[in-house]
């Protein structure tokens, strides 16, 4: 059984239509690409799996383990392993970082009916994990994304992906804002986390990040849609080539 | 006396007047005091209960709210003494020295008396009954106002605390003022004096809980010359509450203030607070969590009579279900207060459609060299920050418990003495956690 199905999916956001008969599958283990232009609803997409309330689903379908989640609150979903690394990671005022690892990681264990860490084990865990992604102690003592550029966010996000270990990672444009050194050491986070049990789309507008996390898969998007899927070489072509044939196609 | 009359009395401020009547002569206090109370009653006859005609009043009508005036507190019973040992928990956790009161009277065996240098302690009862020096000089003059609440309580006051700091005393131990309440509805008229003296330094927390009960409550505050003060408030009282601060500071002396009101039904909080010595500073903080119907009003008057003085107001309310929270600050400058700088925030959470937050800031500056600053929002919780939370497995009810946690926690950091910081945040988060 794949892992995810996207079935004929149609969202509309204040009566205007954003994916229009989206029908993408990831396999377990599997990393997929997904590329296209400004604008073709690639971050609607990662909202509407993450379970943000927003988006008005018309049609489709989005299968976990061949089950909906369409009714499942974003927290029920994290507990199912969906992890959503935001485009624009948003700051928390007043919660520390710490506070917040924490209560997301004994939440999803809870829901899933698995033991809390205690409170040593959690803290060697986090300061491990951190020090592999370059993120000070410092930096966890502060407030959710508080005071961060934005690419220290970024960071920060796949901090949080390596801490909750999610069975399917979305990472929405996690390259832009980074400069060169922070995409190898943010990549290197991402493909320590490859694994047979956990797959992974990664969106992006540029096939740069994709020289480090290289894809099983690559899906162009445009206006909504899934309009050609390939092997890695799929990335190569669209950088020389843009994107305006696709858009031509999904007109 | 030229004021109106008023024709109609409602049944509220008849029971008043009777009761006044009644209690007159064995009221604690002859002559000066006696004196005092006839002019006070006379002005509370002149105007009645305040309503919302009267600005400062406009969103706490009490004479609409107030249906009847419950009969003056009888002295304690021994039940009612038995549970005012449990009295005052939201502070247990910091070391103080206890001063208990049930019913607005004291109650000398539940309390410790023990001595400190440079601390007198005694009953507003005894203390006017006496003539006492202290008392004659400044009950009713620490700041005087025409608010018929502060009238009613100087006719009526019965009990509270008399408290003297000697000038240089640096307090060993805070004092917690426990107020306490019987089975039985009542309503009483407490008027407590603190004098802290030039130079001295003291932590003084109060704290109120009742059931239906009726509390007029009034607190004098004179802070001396250097002097530094911090002053704690936890309201948490189902029945009518009525409480003012009356606060005058002296020279290069420094304040600070915390209110914490949380599940109390009908609150008013007015403080009055004059600067009257240059280079002071003063801070008045507050958190209101509300559900229900609880109605919580904060109304202040920031008096900068002298110039080189700092003030700075934050509030924070989080209201749920039918929530009513008003904050009025008015911050007057007078014209010779050059340098004044002040800064006012308040801060609405709303958690339900049905809540309301109104907000009213007022400056009057008549000095032209001051920084004066105020905001105000009131809104509900950022969608976006819940979802994020929600995304990483928080569910909703946590989510929005954190996000609330922060939202007062911002305001309750800035207490800088840690017992207590740790002891208004444990009592919001208990607030938090019963949230269904
Ligand atoms: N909340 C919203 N309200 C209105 N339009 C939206 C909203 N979110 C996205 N859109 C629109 O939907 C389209 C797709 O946006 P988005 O999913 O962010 O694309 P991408 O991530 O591929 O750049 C854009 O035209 C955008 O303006
Ligand atoms: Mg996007």
């Amino acid at each position: 059984m794949s892992l995810l199905e996207i079935k004929n999916l149609h969202v509309e956001v204040e009566d205007k239509k954003i994916l229009n008969g989206l029908t993408l599958t990831i396999e377990k283990g599997q990393v997929a690409a997904i590329m296209g232009p400004n604008g073709s609803g690639k971050s609607t997409l990662s909202y509407v799996l993450a379970g943000k309330d927003a988006y008005n689903i018309t049609e489709g379908d989005i299968l976990l383990d061949g089950e909906s989640i369409l009714e499942l609150a974003p927290d029920e979903r994290a507990a199912k392993g969906i992890f959503l690394a935001f485009q624009y990671p948003v700051e928390v005022p007043g919660v520390a970082t710490m506070t917040f690892l924490r209560t997301a990681l004994n939440a999803q264990r809870k829901l899933r009916g698995e033991p809390e860490f205690s409170t040593p084990d959690f803290i060697k865990m986090v300061r491990e994990t951190s020090a592999k992604l370059g993120v000070s102690q410092e930096h966890l003592r502060r407030a959710v994304n508080v005071g961060f550029s934005g690419g220290e966010k970024k960071r920060n996000e796949i901090l949080q992906m390596a801490i909750l270990q999610p069975r399917l990672a979305i990472l929405d444009e996690t390259d832009s804002g980074l400069d060169i050194d922070a995409l190898k050491t943010v990549s290197e986070g991402v493909n320590r986390l490859r694994s047979p049990e956990r797959s992974m789309i990664v969106i992006t507008h540029y096939q740069r990040l994709l020289n480090y996390i290289v894809p099983d898969v690559v899906h162009v998007m445009s206006k909504g849609r899934v309009v050609k899927s390939g092997g890695k070489e799929l990335a190569l072509e669209l950088e020389a080539k843009g994107y305006a044939q696709y858009a031509d196609e999904a007109a | 006396m030229n004021a109106e009359v008023r024709a109609i009395k409602t049944p509220a401020e008849q029971a008043l007047t009777s009761a006044y009547q009644d209690a007159r002569a064995a009221l604690p206090g002859k002559g000066n005091v006696a004196v005092l109370r006839d002019e006070a009653f006379n002005r509370f006859e002149a105007t009645g209960l305040p309503h919302r005609r009267v600005e400062e009043w406009k969103y706490t009508d009490l004479r609409a709210l107030m249906r009847d005036a419950l009969p003056l507190a009888a002295p304690a019973d021994a039940a009612a003494k038995v549970k005012a040992k449990d009295a005052g928990k939201v502070f247990a956790s910091v070391d103080c020295r206890r001063l208990v009161f049930v019913d607005g009277g004291f109650m000398p065996e539940l309390s410790d008396l023990s001595a400190e240098p440079g601390l007198t302690i005694g009953s507003m009862a005894a203390a006017l009954g006496k003539g006492d020096p202290l008392v004659a000089a400044h009950v009713g003059k620490v700041f005087e106002t025409d608010d018929a609440a502060v009238a009613l309580n100087t006719a009526l006051m019965g009990d509270g605390a008399v408290i003297h700091i000697a000038a240089g005393t640096v307090l060993a131990r805070t004092i917690h003022l426990v107020f306490a309440s019987g089975e039985t509805p009542s309503s009483s008229f407490i008027r407590s004096l603190i004098v802290v003296e030039k130079g001295a330094q003291a932590v003084i927390a109060e704290s109120h809980e009742s059931n239906a009960s009726q509390v007029n409550c009034a607190l004098e505050l004179v802070i001396g010359d250097g002097a530094q003060v911090d002053y704690f408030k936890a309201t948490q009282t189902r029945g009518l509450h009525v409480a003012s601060l009356l606060l005058t500071v002296g020279a290069k002396a420094a304040f600070n203030t915390f209110a914490l009101s949380s599940d109390a039904s009908l609150v008013r909080n007015q403080s009055f607070v004059r600067f009257a010595g240059e280079g002071s500073t003063g801070a008045l903080r507050g958190v209101n969590l509300l559900r229900g119907k609880d109605h919580v009003d904060t109304t202040m008057l920031i008096e900068h009579a002298a110039g080189h003085c700092a003030s700075r107001e934050q509030f924070k309310s989080v209201l749920d279900d039918q929530g009513h929270n008003v904050f009025q600050g008015k911050i007057v400058v007078k014209p010779h207060a050059q340098k004044t700088d002040t800064k006012m925030m308040t801060r609405a959470l709303l958690l339900s459609d049905e809540a309301e937050a109104d907000n009213k800031p007022e400056l009057e500056i008549f000095a032209d060299d001051v920084v004066c600053g105020h905001g105000a929002t009131a809104g509900a919780l950022d969608p976006g920050l819940k979802f994020y939370l929600m995304s990483r497995g928080i569910d909703d009810k946590q989510a929005e418990a954190l996000l609330i946690q922060a939202f007062i926690g911002e305001t309750i950091e800035e207490v800088a003495h840690e017992g207590f910081r740790d002891a208004l945040m444990t009592a919001a988060l208990s607030w938090l956690e019963s949230r269904a």
